[in-house]
């Protein structure tokens, strides 16, 4: 535990130095931040778009379409303002740096992802909170502490999945040198699968989204108990509540395969 | 002083597996031994300049001490310790440069990175600004302490860096071409810190180098690694007496002339009227050498070369098996 925290300490810090760091470059941090915003403009004008043309989608309703929408938006930016930075890995393996993080007492992962935080990457979670917050009082919801409870436990659950899956994916760099696109198809496309009803997907690939890359429960499960939706493959109404086993057991998995990628690196050092 | 040293390779190999192309698709697979049965110790206190051409295996021992690298067979023990077990006990009791690459923030101030490591390190306030205050000094880093790492000259760069890996105040100081780039004046503001962080503080230092001024200021003791092998181990002074067998005496004549004739030595070089003689250590005395020159001209002024390490340390590896 102690561990824990002096780790979160270093981490801090890191994060801290890193937006000293880049506050050197306002001025390309503030055009960043008006690019985000226009494509946050254009990503809600889209999802106005589909409103305006489809009632319902998939039996589930406009609001209940941007109520998923934001959910699975909010955890995935989460995890990709504090963890995707770990996607970084493969640049430091090349130049070499990343021995640096190998030779202090602080975990590598800790110092990567504090090294290399992005403040800017904050644009892309105010979107889907914003939203988030207009479908909230939109839903026609009864917004039980319980409720509320499911809302809070399923985004932050998510936000370890999508961070788990990062983790995952940048792995590969220890074994091979180009990542980054595979592991984008994974996080970013994981984005796109949980931003709809996954009604709207073949068998095949909803099959897929609620038990192998256990997608599902970052957002889709809990809304559809939120909502009143039947459950996908007749799942019991307390499979909602499964998003923080998953998320524990993918970030164990994540965390035992970046241990064994560290230890490949360190019998290779290439 | 325990008698058991502070840093030991017993019987240490690694090799890694690299694969070749071997026409269009195929590979093939080949092992390559980097560091091939080393062995060696170091004890509290001293000073080892571990020398080699590119690619003897120097980088891939320190990667080992450091716990970078885990061997492929053998034993290494740093204070004690495994360094590819206990990566983060031995992290805290080692300092590490590289010479070429940074542990320093790019985009920030010297003194943000000095900072951060506080942190990383868990050192407390108090003491860090004690040590910080003290490496400051030392290395007159007081002008520059606010500015930018990326804008720092190489020199000023390298002091930071040294700094760095000394802040939580690590026995042992792990230095993989600390030198490298640096011009004269930097240099030796490098090697005359290290001298006396190892005299003051008993601060035990291991570096590897292509710059064997560095061995001569630094060093007490030389290991000289060649194809995974330590092909020597020992003092400096005793390298020098037993490899340095040679010493040039240097004469300036008053008229130039063609090569002189003195039993005994051989002229290896002229340039105008000075001329230098190559003669065997023990076989003459520079005094009786000198007899003979001046019996046959007239002699100016004369100065005697002692063998430059880098002459010995050629001789080392033209005299390795292979």
């Amino acid at each position: 535990m102690a561990e824990l925290a002096a780790s979160v300490s270093a981490y801090r810090r890191l994060v801290g130095g890193r937006i000293r760091a880049d506050w050197q470059y306002r001025t390309a941090f503030v055009v960043f931040m008006l690019g985000q915003a226009l494509a946050m403009t254009a990503d809600l004008g889209a999802v106005g778009l589909v409103f305006a043309n489809v009632d319902a989608l998939a039996g589930w309703t406009g609001t209940e379409v941007v109520f998923l929408f934001a959910t699975s938006g909010v955890s995935f930016a989460l995890a990709d303002m504090l963890v995707s930075p770990v996607e970084k890995v493969a640049g430091h393996l090349k130049a070499g740096t990343f021995d640096t993080f190998l030779v202090r007492p602080v975990g590598a992962l800790w110092q990567l992802c504090g090294t290399e935080f992005e403040l800017r990457r904050i644009g892309r979670l105010l979107q889907p909170v914003v939203v988030l917050a207009i479908a909230v009082r939109l839903l026609d919801v009864d917004w039980t502490p319980a409720r509320v409870l499911l809302v809070a436990v399923s985004l932050v659950s998510g936000a370890c999945i999508f961070g788990g899956i990062w983790v995952l994916t940048s792995s590969i760099a220890f074994w091979t040198v180009e990542t980054q696109e595979i592991a984008n198809s994974f996080t970013y496309g994981g984005s796109q699968l949980t931003s709809y009803p996954i009604d709207v997907l073949g068998a095949w690939l909803r099959r897929l989204a609620v038990f192998v890359v256990p997608l599902a429960s970052v957002s889709y499960l809990p809304a559809c108990a939120l909502l009143a939706k039947p459950m996908p493959f007749d799942l019991p109404r307390g499979a909602a509540w499964t998003g923080p086993a998953v998320a524990l057991l993918v970030c164990l998995l994540a965390r035992a395969v970046w241990r064994e990628a560290i230890r490949h690196h360190r019998s290779t050092g290439s | 002083m325990t008698s058991s040293p502070l840093i030991s390779l017993t019987d240490v190999a690694k090799s890694f597996t690299v694969y070749e192309r071997a026409g269009r698709v195929r590979r093939r697979r080949r092992t390559v031994h980097a560091v091939d049965h080393v062995s060696f110790r170091v004890e509290a206190g001293s000073t080892v300049g571990y020398i080699g051409p590119n690619g003897a295996g120097k980088s891939t021992t320190i990667k080992m001490l450091i716990g970078i690298l885990v061997p492929t067979s053998g034993e290494v023990r740093v204070g004690g310790l495994d360094p590819s077990r206990d990566r983060v006990t031995v992290a805290r009791r080692i300092g590490v440069v590289f010479g070429q690459r940074s542990q320093l923030w790019w985009d920030l101030p010297l003194r943000d990175s000095f900072d951060l490591l506080r942190h990383i390190y868990r050192v407390p306030a108090a003491r860090h600004a004690a040590t910080l205050e003290e490496l400051i000094e030392r290395l007159d880093l007081g002008a520059f302490l606010t500015t930018p790492v990326r804008q720092l000259s190489l020199g000023q760069r390298m002091r930071g860096e040294l700094v760095a890996a000394l802040l939580h105040e690590p026995p042992i100081l792990f230095l993989d071409e600390p030198t490298i780039g640096l011009d004269l004046v930097s240099k030796e503001v490098v090697r005359s810190f290290l001298a006396e962080l190892n005299r003051d503080r008993g601060t035990t230092v291991l570096l590897t180098t292509h710059d064997l001024v560095d061995v001569e200021r630094l060093c007490q003791r030389l290991l000289v690694i060649d194809r995974g092998r330590v092909i020597e181990d020992s003092t400096v002074d005793d390298v020098k007496a037993r490899y340095g067998t040679e010493r040039t005496l240097v004469v300036d004549l008053v008229e130039p002339r063609g090569p002189l004739e003195v039993p005994g030595a051989t002229v290896v070089r002229t340039d105008g009227p000075r001329q230098w003689l190559r003669f065997a250590r023990d076989a003459h005395t520079a005094a009786s050498l000198l007899a003979e020159v001046t019996a046959t001209a007239a002699v100016r002024d004369v100065t005697i070369e002692e063998p430059a390490i880098d002459d010995v340390v050629r001789r080392i590896y033209a005299t390795a098996p292979r």
